[in-house]
């Protein structure tokens, strides 16, 4: 289990600005969470303080109880915590066959990479040898980042917007392949999504806004809520029913 | 007779494991200590001036030829002029590294001018590597100057590589190419501690249709210095891309200077040029996968000078 216990984030400069505010989540592991909520509402830097790439300004981050909170990214990953980018990195001269094994390569099971790429719906004869760099489109180099996650045997997957730029049909196949993993395996799957249809997946949702959790429960009460649009993603200065152009204050 | 010492050289500088098979001239400190020849390419010692001519006859397919340079001792001072003619419609690889063993503490230098004619519709390509080692603090110096001559349909791949161990370098290179006659460059080097490299790559595209790609990648480490200038002259209709990226490090310095200029109305010139540090985000995605940083960091420059 992943448990954020009163983790606050601040960026250091002339005014401190709080990004992330007194999050108070447990992730258990079998279950696939949804992230949620407004542009800037601190999704993303939630992804990167569980990933270890930003440090809490305050707050503990435990995983099975164990405080990981000075922990590095390298130590994280070693423990079984990944991360899928919202907009991953290119690499000049390494090809996508060995990025995926470099992904694998601390996975005791043996992983066939040719199903990877398959699971996140590229065609591994058409990709394997290609580099990981400019030449691939912002689809197929995200597809390939879900991929290098899904090579690893992870407890904590975290995926940022797995969805952006990725065709319908592609999409479909992505949906399924959590499922599958959801199925298979033990992981904690934590998406951050915009999308309903990967909402669909949710075992829970959680919804962020203002760096505060402002709402979290089972998929369909959320969901149910969102469409019903008794419930607002904003936070609480939110002024209701003054049309659907309306921003929130807060 | 080749010492264990100098079959490392040669693996590391042409990949040699063994005596080469095919044709081959094995210069060590000054001077030729092995060669073979074959019923295709033959390799003849000049005799107004130090170095060979190698000889490739016409239609010679998938034939080979190493004329590996290896300098084992201090104070030498080696300039040699290889004269290579590649036949007409003839498919070879040529394959000339350098490797610098100088465990004194007096310079020892080699300077290669090659010079190639690769006739019509021949495919040649040429693997230039260097390498440098030893202990002392004498300098070890490579000067090369790489002149070609690509005729009509002659296609040319070219591998300069120069990752360890030199401390010196200045690199010339001159290409000119004829009517649709093809070139592609790939330039790798690694400079560390106080080494200096300078590299000069000079294409001019000379016949119709004729086309050249220049790609040159560079990491230059602690108080190292690179300069390189690549020049692209179109001077009939025809394509030329440049593309060098470095990436710089500690307190290196990188000076890249492309260039390109077009005298023909339908010469199509492109240069793009980056020098930056290793990204962070690139970092970042590796550690996230478990590497450690210096791991992260090493995968990411080897795959970069691959």
């Amino acid at each position: 289990m992943l448990e954020l216990q009163k983790v606050s984030l601040e960026i250091q400069g002339d005014k401190g600005f709080e990004i992330l505010k007194n999050i108070n989540l447990k992730f258990y592991e079998k279950k696939i969470y949804v992230v949620t909520g407004p542009n800037g509402g601190g999704k993303s830097s939630l992804a990167k303080i569980i990933m270890g790439v930003y440090n809490p300004t305050s707050g503990q981050i435990l995983l099975d109880g164990q405080d990981i909170t000075s922990m590095s990214i390298t130590e994280r990953a070693r423990m079984g915590i990944g991360y899928a980018f919202q907009s991953p990195p290119r690499f000049k001269g390494i090809k996508v066959r060995e990025l995926l094994k470099m992904a694998a390569s601390h996975n005791p099971e043996k992983v066939n990479i040719c199903d990877l790429l398959y699971d996140v719906g590229l065609c591994a004869q058409d990709y394997l040898n290609r580099d990981v760099d400019a030449s691939l489109s912002g689809g197929e180099m995200k597809r390939i980042e879900i991929a290098t996650v899904l090579a690893r045997n992870l407890k904590i997957a975290v995926f940022d917007e797995p969805e952006a730029g990725i065709d319908l049909w592609s999409f479909q196949k992505l949906a399924e392949t959590f499922r599958n993993i959801h199925m298979k395996y033990d992981t904690t799957i934590i998406l951050i999504s915009h999308q309903e249809r990967i909402m669909e997946l949710a075992d829970e949702i959680i919804i962020m806004s203002s760096g505060m959790v402002s709402a979290q429960s089972e998929r369909d009460i959320i969901l149910a809520g969102i469409m019903n649009n008794d419930s607002c993603a904003c936070s609480t200065k939110c002024v209701k029913g003054v049309g659907q152009s309306a921003e929130c204050v807060g | 007779m080749l010492n264990a010492l100098d079959k490392l050289m040669l693996e590391k500088v042409a990949d040699l494991h063994e005596i080469p098979q095919g044709a081959f001239n094995i210069r060590k400190n000054g001077a030729g200590v092995q060669r073979n020849t074959t019923a295709n390419i033959d390799i003849i010692t000049k005799t107004d001036k130090s170095g060979i001519d190698v000889i490739i006859k016409p239609y010679t397919k998938g034939e080979s030829v190493h004329i590996p340079v290896i300098v084992t001792e201090e104070n030498i001072n080696d300039v040699v002029y290889n004269t290579f003619e590649v036949g007409e419609y003839s498919d070879v690889v040529i394959v000339a590294g350098c490797g610098i063993h100088n465990s004194g503490h007096h310079k020892s230098q080699h300077d290669g001018i090659h010079t190639f004619f690769v006739r019509k519709g021949a495919k040649l390509k040429y693997v230039e590597k260097h390498y440098g080692q030893g202990e002392g603090k004498g300098q070890r110096v490579l000067n090369p100057k790489t002149i070609i001559e690509v005729e009509e349909g002659a296609a040319v791949e070219l591998e300069l590589i120069q990752i360890k161990g030199i401390d010196q370098t200045k690199r010339d290179t001159e290409i000119r190419l004829m009517d649709n006659a093809k070139l592609v460059v790939t330039e790798r080097l690694l400079t560390y501690q106080d080494q200096e490299a300078e590299s000069n790559i000079t294409v001019e595209l000379l016949g119709v249709d004729s086309s050249a790609q220049i790609i040159s990648r560079s990491v230059a480490q602690n108080d190292s210095k690179q300069v390189f200038y690549f020049d692209l002259i179109g001077r009939n209709k025809g394509r030329g891309h440049i593309q060098c990226d470095a990436i710089i490090m500690h307190n290196a310095q990188v000076l890249s200077t492309p260039r390109i200029s077009a005298h023909h109305s339908e010469a199509q010139l492109v240069h793009e040029a980056a020098i930056g540090r290793i990204e962070s985000e690139q970092l970042i995605k590796l550690m996230s996968l478990g590497f450690s940083e210096q791991e992260a960091e090493d995968t990411i420059l080897n795959g970069f000078l691959k």
